[in-house]
């Protein structure tokens, strides 16, 4: 990993990228890295598009600004695509990670001639299957972690699993669900 | 060694109170009075703290209730932002001419209009005259950290303190930071023991009595006093506590200042994004530096005069502006500091910047640095009163 890391989220209100970039934060730190999660706020309501951001170092990073020439991108939500500019600034040795059933090679023709790697995942689908309903947020942290090689994918899973038996204790039926969709999409993530 | 935790700013703050188990808080629990309460009131719900939460209808009535508290002889705390600051205006100058050490959380945010949630100094500077101490954080860290003081600074001089941070910026944001073991924090913090309060059966006083003319003057030179004798005990806990975590602080915090040309004057969470700009430009070979203020209330008028005195320019930034078509606060105490200190070599420039959130970069902050460099060159300042990054 490069010394800095930096990671910028497109989802729409009521998603949830905020909480995933939390998620990302805590499994970067829980490895020893300096982390920053942050969401940029804006007149909150359901279904606007929303921007979260992450930092990760491994020195104290004191910047205190957005991100405009991220790493990588997610987007958690496949239509916003055509409404935001989400590969703005974003490097073309790393990666964007998009929410879709469709394949890299569908989408790339979508994102403005970015050359980086475009990476699919069809996270809606594992949610639907594992969790019973659409939340793709396990999904899209599996996908990032597995494309940007943040954290090491096996002390990632088993930090996850720490953090669902302590987040989902008063419902652990819903562990189980989570760690598949986690897994899945570890393995189901399109690289192209 | 602390205890390695990743924590937005609003939750250090929370964390903070829980260690320290104040007597009351008195708290409007919705917007805009931020999360503090909400985190504060799952520790007193669970038991971990024995605080009185006293939920009110509004941000005056949160301050009432700390007055109150405060009086009988309780530590009192509240936390609040934006519009919320500025409805509490009334009681915080009694607070203060009380002489009730109540500590205030503020997340700093901009007031309407137009309406806006985000990042700005306005309210903060707002209240600036009321007579409170005020303290500045860069980090989570330092906002959790100034916390931690923010007592014995208070109770030291018997007047209340506000701890301010970025809202959003660091409030809502997840950072790394180091927290101070439990125990390490009680002692550290103490007992409160009040000379004076309202339920000392054997000493029967009124609080917040009316005075006359004959009266009223000798009471504001106190608490003019005791603003001024804060600036020692700043200094004297800053050491302290660094004795205990190894962060060590002070009324300011200078960076890169030693043989630096050219300085800005910056508060808040944009000094780290300064700092950050000063490193790529001290890499070119420019002799940069900052002057964070850590200490807004009372006013480090001799650190900063000391800290600017061999500069050739410098450019203080505000975060909101006084309207005066002059200049923003923190430039005009800065050069009433240079002036009351008989520094007058450097010129200075002032910035309104980051208005109602708007996002500050370190490409931002180069910008300043390239204009200084213009009047080290040329001699002229131009313009002093400058709009950072705005369309015209």
């Amino acid at each position: 990993m490069k010394d800095m890391v930096e990671i910028r989220w497109h989802g729409r209100g009521g998603q949830g990228a905020k909480t995933a970039s939390l998620l990302l934060a805590d499994a970067a730190f829980n490895t020893g890295k300096y982390v920053q999660g942050f969401p940029e706020y804006g007149p909150e309501r359901m279904g606007a598009p929303i921007t979260a951001y992450n930092r990760i170092s491994s020195e104290r990073c004191t910047v205190h600004s957005n991100i405009y020439y991220p790493d990588y991108v997610v987007v958690v939500d496949e239509t916003l695509i055509s409404a935001v500019d989400v590969t703005a600034g974003l490097k073309a040795d790393g990666a964007i990670v998009i929410n879709s059933g469709k394949s890299p090679e569908e989408i790339r023709p979508l994102l403005k001639g970015y050359e980086g790697k475009v990476c699919t995942i069809d996270a809606g689908k594992i949610s639907e299957e594992e969790l019973g309903k659409n939340f793709p947020n396990t999904p899209m942290l599996a996908a990032i972690v597995k494309v940007s090689g943040i954290v090491e994918p096996e002390a990632f899973v088993k930090d996850m699993e720490a953090s669902f038996h302590h987040k989902f204790a008063s419902k652990p039926h819903v562990i189980d669900g989570n760690m598949r969709a986690l897994k899945r999409s570890m393995e189901e993530v399109k690289i192209g | 060694m602390g205890i390695r935790e990743r924590l937005s700013g609003n939750e250090a703050v929370a964390v903070a109170m829980r260690q320290i188990n104040p007597d009351v808080m008195g708290a409007f629990p919705i917007t805009p009075s931020t999360e503090i309460p909400q985190y504060f009131s799952t520790y007193v719900d669970n038991g971990q703290v024995d605080t009185e939460f006293i939920a009110v209808e509004s941000e005056h009535s949160a301050m009432s209730t700390c007055i109150g508290a405060q009086a009988a002889g309780c530590r009192a705390v509240s936390a609040t932002s934006s519009c919320g600051l500025c409805y509490m205006t009334e009681m915080l100058y009694v607070a203060a001419s009380d002489r009730l050490p109540i500590t205030l959380a503020v997340s700093c945010r901009a007031l309407s209009g137009p309406i806006n949630i985000n990042n700005d100094h306005s309210d903060a500077m707002g209240v600036r005259d009321t007579g409170w101490l005020m303290l500045f954080a860069e980090t989570n860290q330092e906002v959790y950290d100034n916390y931690l003081q923010a007592m014995r600074i208070g109770e030291a001089v018997e007047l209340p303190i506000m701890i301010c941070q970025d809202g959003f910026i660091t409030s809502h944001a997840i950072e790394n930071i180091e927290l101070v073991e439990d125990d390490k924090v009680k002692a550290f913090v103490g007992e409160y023991n009040p000379k004076h309060y309202l339920l000392n059966k054997d000493e029967p006083m009124a609080v917040g009595a009316y005075a006359t003319p004959t009266y009223y003057m000798e009471a504001k030179r106190q608490q003019a006093q005791a603003m001024i004798d804060a600036k020692d005990v700043i200094r004297k806990v800053g050491a302290e506590f660094g004795e205990m975590t190894g962060r060590t602080y002070g009324l300011i915090e200078k960076y890169m200042m030693d043989d630096a040309e050219e300085a800005i004057v910056i508060i808040g969470s944009s000094a780290g994004t300064a700092k950050a700009a000063i490193n790529e430009l001290r890499a070119e070979g420019k002799k940069v530096g900052l002057i964070k203020i850590r200490s807004f209330r009372p006013f480090p008028s001799e650190d900063i005069a000391e800290a600017l005195k061999n500069v050739k320019a410098f450019a203080v930034m505000d975060k909101d502006d006084s309207f005066n078509a002059h200049c923003g606060p923190i430039y005009a105490e800065v050069c009433a500091a240079l002036f009351s200190n008989g520094v007058v070599g450097p010129k200075g420039i002032n910035y309104i910047y980051g208005l109602g959130g708007r996002d500050v970069r370190i490409e931002s902050i180069k910008t300043v640095y390239a204009e200084l460099d213009k009047i080290v060159e040329t001699g002229c300042t131009g313009e002093t009163y400058r709009y950072l990054e705005v369309r015209e």
